[in-house]
């Protein structure tokens, strides 16, 4: 009778299966107590003994079994947003993905991919380019969808292009209403589309934490956020009359930190914007600006400097600040980003208005 | 932010790894407008260290301005999203917030304590593992702690947290947390929570929050932040009966024929059997794919690919189950109902409802009762009205494959959409169906004689009348069918006025026409009770055997010969349609009875004899017969 194996033992699985010791001795000794006793030295009959090692043995096995079987939290997030994305595709006549060129519109694309496999995602990738949008974005988005074998809609404001719109010479806002917010509504009135996926996050901002992943849109693209249509369990209202449609946030449930993680993890293409290197950059209102092309008109003073940055966030680059770092792998950016102690969208110039401001761009058709 | 790891720091690839292995956790906090919620939902984010600095530096300037804490920190305003509300000060609607330990992820749903906002409460619990209800210690149970305590059980969650709080306010006196605690247990013992956990906090300051609470010393339990961690939900019974959904059919080529979907409950193995429900069609598994490549096995919440060892009809909306246990099919069924509109239901309403892949138009047909969230009392009601729960029968256009919500919280609920603004109206959780088809998606049958009368509740036979022209035999038999159509049953009645006029048409009366008029209608009467109805035939059907070859068409049992036995006087005498007199004078030639014979049935089933009984009486005579030998069992 060797009573220290079994407490030992018992010990092994109180930490591997979380639960207290405390419970396995419930289980076992049909005594919370009893284990804690036999450690400190305790006896116990022959009989009770012999039971409780085959409880045991038969804890230990299920155990194993069962957490072979276990879920890691990205595992159970990825399968949210496939669940997500097959609803669509089955449900809506027609759908598109909105792909942003980012982070999360590459982990969105890789789950549309795993979603249909082997089948092709039913549905094309759309993305409303401002003119403004980084280089190496276009680059990336247009080699991307070649390999995923996906069509590619690229949509810019015509009307916007007419009249010159740009971030310098018409500011920030305007740029990105009649660039962003207007091109995209253009886009989806031209194609009609029923659906539209976009990779946001309800982390990202606390408007977003109140919405749904099928979120309504009226005929003008409008977000009532006082009249959302209840959302329980996963199961998905997706019926819109012609005209309304839906925006569909099958990574609604994501953080930052999942991303990166799921990322790494999954080996997933990202810009290399990401990643620091040395790129010219000048610094404007203390946000350091990458000289992409020749259209940034240099102010009096103002000399490009190369510097070692990356991106945080990838935008229209005039209106995307970049931050000195060192961080050259992914991991170094993972870990940068863990020390950090300033949010994401810090580094988006049209965030930083009044707190509300996310919510009315929102209510006014943003994405 | 940062997580207090200094792997971090030292090897972030070491850190990643290990980050990899979290498991997930959703929660649902729910209390009174005042209870502290979103107070203490700031607190486990603050204490986490999951904050920004520029977060934080947004929240002091906003304390100072809109904050309820005088000096302290507001940590209520990380979590109060909507600008409306921020000034209101409460909480209107369900915010999902996000934080997470080495050990797990969580997901907060934040859900309201204002009355007019059950339903969202309800959403927030419908994919919640745990329900933290708060309670001010100050004020106890109250009717607001009921009502989410109910709503908790009714959306099926099994673990509570009962956070009494405040206890600063009360200097965490253990008499005080003890009454609540009794109490709580008391009134909750029948809601079929499998544990409760009460836990005495300080949100405010920190107490029993992710520390433990030296001015609470006499409570020896986990604090709030370790009883999440440590609660073991994700290897919650695998042992339930598989159940797949099948959400898309996935075919790239004619190569590929897979169906995907999330599993709802339970294992699947390559090889193992599996049966389609409703269609009751029946395969094995060939293979579990997924893009990262094929599986042995899969579990509950995956979302995968399933193809089979066959090829069968297999389309969204069919569930895909082990054939040990294969969930239930129904179109009738009990269901506990959440009225989430202003517009009331009304029995009788066309609805669309959706399960978790599959809509169809459907109506309550009827609300036995309502459901007072409050004291669970039970109230006869005309409609429901918002925030209203009714226990409601309901009728869909197709059936669904489904189980009890009690059983299975995937397969077991759906949404109520309005046809006309498509807005979700409401939800449902069912309880159990009406009216079972009794083992007909047990089997893999093809629709056979006995699957189309199963679905008739039925025994199909066919009654064969015969006798003198004048008999009586057609006003019997239409009498009977009246009183079968009365009774549920589906029935034809085929006779010289249908059969004559268009199928034999082309015969008369001559011995050889009479044998085939019989023939033909024999094997039609065999379609139709092979089309599980109950046949009446009406015809002289004059020779033995032609009778009996009708007999032997039939199936054992299926034939009941019904003599309509009147004298050949008393059938002249009546001469209803004058036929008698006209074959008398030689205007008919082979009438029967007159120049053609009559062979008497000596083995009929049942026998009329209409002198002494009435049309009504002979009616009643063989409707009995056939209750007697089991022809009218199973309900209507």
């Amino acid at each position: 009778m060797d009573i220290n194996d079994l407490v030992t033992r018992a010990e092994a699985l109180a930490e591997t299966s979380g639960q207290s010791l405390s419970t396995i001795s419930r289980k076992v000794l049909n005594d919370g107590k009893g284990l804690a006793r036999l450690k400190d030295g305790g006896q116990c009959t022959m009989k009770t003994f012999d039971t409780a090692m085959a409880t045991l043995a038969r804890l230990e096995t299920k155990h194993a079994v069962d957490s072979s079987l276990n879920l890691t939290h990205l595992q159970r997030l990825e399968a949210e947003s496939i669940h997500i994305m097959r609803e669509v595709a089955a449900q809506c006549e027609n759908p598109v993905m909105l792909y942003s060129v980012g982070k999360d519109s590459s982990v969105m694309l890789h789950l549309a991919e795993k979603a249909f496999f082997p089948s092709r995602p039913p549905f094309p990738l759309m993305h409303v380019d401002t003119t403004w949008k980084f280089k190496e974005m276009i680059e990336f988005r247009d080699r991307r969808a070649a390999e995923v074998g996906m069509d590619l809609i690229v949509h810019i404001n015509q009307d916007g292009v007419a009249d010159n719109v740009g971030p310098f010479s018409h500011g920030s806002a305007v740029h990105t209403d009649v660039m962003k917010t207007q091109g995209l509504k253009q886009a989806l009135d031209k194609y009609r589309f029923d659906a539209a996926f976009g990779g946001a996050r309800r982390d990202e901002e606390k408007s977003r934490a109140k919405e749904r992943i099928f979120s309504f849109r009226n005929e003008n693209h409008r977000w009532d956020a006082k009249n959302q249509r209840p959302e329980l369990w996963n199961i998905y209202n997706t019926r819109v009359q012609k005209g309304q449609s839906m925006r569909v946030f099958p990574m609604s449930n994501w953080t930052e930190l999942d991303i990166w993680q799921y990322i790494y993890k999954e080996n997933i293409q990202i810009p290399d914007l990401y990643l620091s290197k040395k790129r010219p950059v000048v610094e404007r209102d203390g946000v350091l600006i990458l000289v992409d092309d020749d259209r940034l008109p240099l102010r009096d003073g103002e000399v490009p400097m190369e510097k070692m940055v990356r991106f945080r966030t990838l935008g229209c680059y005039p209106l995307t600040g970049a931050v000195e770092s060192e961080a050259a792998t992914l991991p170094d950016v993972i870990q940068e980003m863990l020390l950090t102690t300033t949010s994401e969208r810090q580094g988006r110039v049209i965030d930083s208005d009044a707190g509300a401001s996310m919510e009315q761009k929102k209510e006014e058709g943003y994405f | 932010m940062s997580h207090l790891d200094d792997l971090i720091s030292e090897d972030i690839i070491a850190y990643l790894d290990a980050q990899e292995n979290k498991s997930f956790l959703r929660f649902i906090t729910c209390g009174s407008v005042d209870d502290g919620k979103s107070t203490l939902i700031g607190r486990l984010l603050y204490d986490s260290k999951l904050i920004y600095e520029d977060q934080l530096a947004a929240i002091e300037k906003d304390s100072k301005k809109s904050g309820t804490q005088g000096d302290k920190v507001d940590l209520a305003l990380l979590v109060d999203g909507l600008a409306a509300e921020r000034e209101q000060g409460i909480t209107i609607d369900v915010a999902y917030r996000f934080f997470s330990t080495d050990k797990r992820k969580f997901i907060v749903a934040d859900t309201p304590g204002h009355e007019q906002y059950t339903r969202n409460m309800a959403t927030g619990a419908s994919t919640a593992d745990v329900a933290i209800l708060l309670i001010d210690c100050r004020y106890g149970v109250q009717v607001q702690t009921r009502r989410h305590a109910f709503i908790a059980s009714l959306l099926g969650i099994k673990h509570v947290v009962c956070a009494i709080n405040k206890m600063d306010l009360v200097d965490f006196d253990q008499k005080v947390y003890n009454d609540i605690e009794y109490e709580f247990r008391e009134f909750s013992k029948d809601l079929g929570f499998s544990d409760i956990t009460c836990i005495p906090m300080s949100a405010l300051d920190g107490d029993n929050v992710t520390r433990g609470s030296e001015r609470a010393e006499w409570y020896s339990g986990d604090h709030l932040l370790g009883y999440l961690e440590n609660l073991d939900v994700d290897s919650a019974d695998l042992d339930r009966p598989f159940r797949l959904p099948v959400q898309w059919v996935n075919r790239p080529n004619l190569d590929f024929r897979g169906f995907s979907g999330t599993v709802a409950s339970g294992v699947i193995n390559v090889g193992d059997e599996i049966m389609v429900v409703p269609s009751g069609k029946r395969s094995k598994v060939k293979s579990i794919v997924t893009y990262d490549g094929e599986l042995d096995k899969a579990r509950e919440d995956m979302a995968i690919t399933l193809t089979l060892t066959d090829e069968i009809d297999i389309s969204r909306g069919d569930v895909i189950c082990k054939t040990d246990s294969p969930c239930e099919q129904a179109d009738q069924f009990q269901a506990h109902v959440l009225w989430m509109t202003e517009k009331e239901l009304f029995p009788g309403r066309q609805y669309i409802i959706k399960t978790a892949n599959k809509s169809a138009a459907a109506s309550i047909t009827n609300i036995k009762h309502r459901v007072d969230v409050n004291d669970l009392s039970e109230t006869a009601v005309k409609t429901l009205g918002l925030n209203e729960i009714g226990v409601c029968t309901i009728q869909t256009g197709a059936p669904f494959a489904f189980d009890p919500y009690r059983k299975n919280r995937n397969t077991g609920n759906f949404i109520i959409i309005d046809r006309a603004s498509n807005e979700t109206v409401g939800v449902g959780m069912l309880d159990f169906a009406l009216r079972r088809a009794k083992n007909v998606h047990w089997q893999d049958l093809d629709v056979s004689k006995k699957v189309r009368a199963a679905q008739k509740h039925q025994k199909p036979v066919m009654l064969w009348f015969t006798g003198l022209s004048g008999s009586g035999k057609s006003t019997i038999a239409n009498l009977v069918e009246k009183r079968l159509l009365d009774l549920g049953r589906h029935t034809y009645t085929l006779d010289g006025d249908n059969v004559r006029h268009g199928l034999n048409n082309d015969l008369g009366f001559t011995k050889a026409d009479r044998i085939e008029n019989i023939r033909r209608i024999a094997e039609v009467g065999k379609l139709m009770v092979d089309a599980g109805l109950i046949t009446l035939t009406s015809f002289i059907s004059p020779y033995a055997q032609e009778r009996r070859m009708a007999r032997e068409l039939q199936g054992e049992g299926e034939f009941i010969e019904i003599f309509v036995d009147t004298p050949l006087e008393v059938a002249e005498a009546r001469d209803v349609k004058g036929l008698y007199a006209k074959a008398r004078a030689g205007e008919i030639k082979n009438f029967t009875g007159i120049d053609s014979e009559y062979q008497e049935p000596e083995t009929a089933e049942i026998r009329i004899n209409t002198v002494d009984m009435t049309a009504d009486e002979a009616a009643e005579t063989i409707v009995a017969y056939l209750t007697e030998h089991g022809y009218l069992e199973g309900a209507a």
